[in-house]
């Protein structure tokens, strides 16, 4: 990320500063210090989106000095339909839907509100996915965040050498490690990634194609879609190499 | 292999070599359809006489399974009335949706049978369609524009 006019784009008349901790297309991870600095020294607020990291490495909110962290329950072997919202302010924020469970007292005339989080979960609450997301939190607690992220640098290091020897293959994002995660974007020659994944998927082998839901990106980089590969816990060297051998069966098949 | 069944070779063919693509300088309708959720795009157009498409020209991003299907309707649709055309695409939007228990009447779809397979593959139909899909909105607004006639 170019930090060169962080100035410019974060001004005194910035009020929120939303911004990912890693690319879900790129792989990169952002540069966050500099940009909390920068938001907070102008008074805005910093909300982040960790969907792509706090499943994937240790997250330390206090010394990310973030003021709001969001991530989804199905990216970190959870449920779908449901995720987490941390934040430090949230006792200073009004509730914006009301209804069961969320109320300390009311009259007719007078309603006060529970602490938080609880007045921010009005209604019948997302209980089997909160449990489902829950079990899933404490799995990975129990193997460790950091062996989950040096397994994952040390396979991402591995996949990337490996695909930088299919002919025609670009990797759009960083290639080096330190600056990026275990989800890595490429595309090779002139086959449409829908074709790719079609291919690989026939061998065995779940990968992402598309625009990653960030299309403008994707014009941006001047391709009409990408193949992905997300790298987790559960993968190995050996699911490298079954990706590596698919995309050269891709280039004979649509040769 | 059960790709076989969806990567035909005539599908592939097209996508290497498309039929009728690279827009007309004039046209009775002008269409742009994508598919949101994989990017593909086609742009469309086509003229009419009498009640008969006359031309159907366009350009397009997109997998081999959409290019290819543009190409080949546009190839199959024109010189035909528009109540043919419909007949036509009506018996395709069939056939993709018959998930893989029809194999498509060749003396009606020609070429197009060769899409049979993808109704096997759910993610993929909406590719198959989305050329059909622009020539029949095309076909609509020729004919409510009366240019048609």
């Amino acid at each position: 990320m170019d930090l060169s006019n962080i100035n410019s784009v974060i001004t005194e008349n910035t009020k929120v500063v939303a911004l990912t901790h890693q690319s879900n297309v790129l792989g990169t991870i952002n540069p966050l210090k500099a940009i909390v600095a920068r938001a907070h020294e102008v008074g805005a607020v910093v909300v982040l989106d960790a969907c792509q990291s706090a499943p994937h490495m240790p997250i330390d909110v206090k010394e990310l000095d973030v003021d709001f962290l969001v991530f989804s329950g199905h990216k970190a072997l959870g449920p779908t339909g449901v995720g987490v919202l941390w934040s430090s302010v949230l006792d200073d924020l009004p509730p914006f839907l009301y209804g069961g469970s969320m109320i300390e007292t009311v009259t007719m005339t007078t309603a006060t509100w529970a602490p938080a989080p609880r007045k921010f979960e009005a209604g019948v609450p997302n209980m089997a996915q909160a449990v489902g997301l829950g079990a899933a939190l404490d799995y990975l607690t129990n193997i460790g965040m950091i062996n989950v992220h040096d397994h994952e640098v040390s396979l991402t290091q591995y996949l990337i050498e490996k695909l930088q020897q299919v002919p025609e293959l670009k990797i759009v994002g960083p290639t080096n490690i330190d600056a990026r995660g275990g989800t890595v974007s490429f595309t090779v020659g002139e086959i449409h990634p829908h074709d790719l994944g079609q291919y690989v998927d026939s061998q065995g082998v779940a990968v992402r194609t598309g625009h990653h839901c960030a299309w403008p990106l994707t014009r941006k980089l001047g391709v009409p879609a990408t193949t992905r590969a997300s790298l987790y816990l559960y993968n190995d060297e050996s699911d490298c190499d079954a990706l590596f051998d698919a995309i050269l069966g891709a280039q004979k098949y649509f040769a | 292999m059960e790709l076989d069944s969806l990567y035909q070779e005539v599908i592939l063919d097209h996508y290497k070599h498309p039929m009728n693509k690279g827009l007309s300088a004039t046209y009775g309708a002008q269409v742009h359809h994508v598919n949101p959720s994989c990017g593909d795009e086609v742009t469309l157009n086509v003229s009419a006489e009498k009640g008969i498409i006359t031309s159907i020209t366009w350009d397009g991003v997109g997998c081999s399974i959409s290019q290819a299907s543009v190409s080949i309707a546009s190839d199959l649709l024109v010189n035909k009335s528009f109540a043919e055309a419909e007949a036509i695409l009506n018996e395709f939007t069939e056939l993709m949706h018959s998930k893989g228990t029809q194999q498509g009447n060749p003396e009606v779809l020609d070429d197009a049978v060769a899409f049979a397979g993808v109704s096997k593959f759910p993610a993929r139909i909406k590719c198959a369609l989305l050329g059909w899909m622009a020539i029949k909105d095309a076909a609509v607004r020729i004919n409510t524009t009366t240019k048609g006639e």
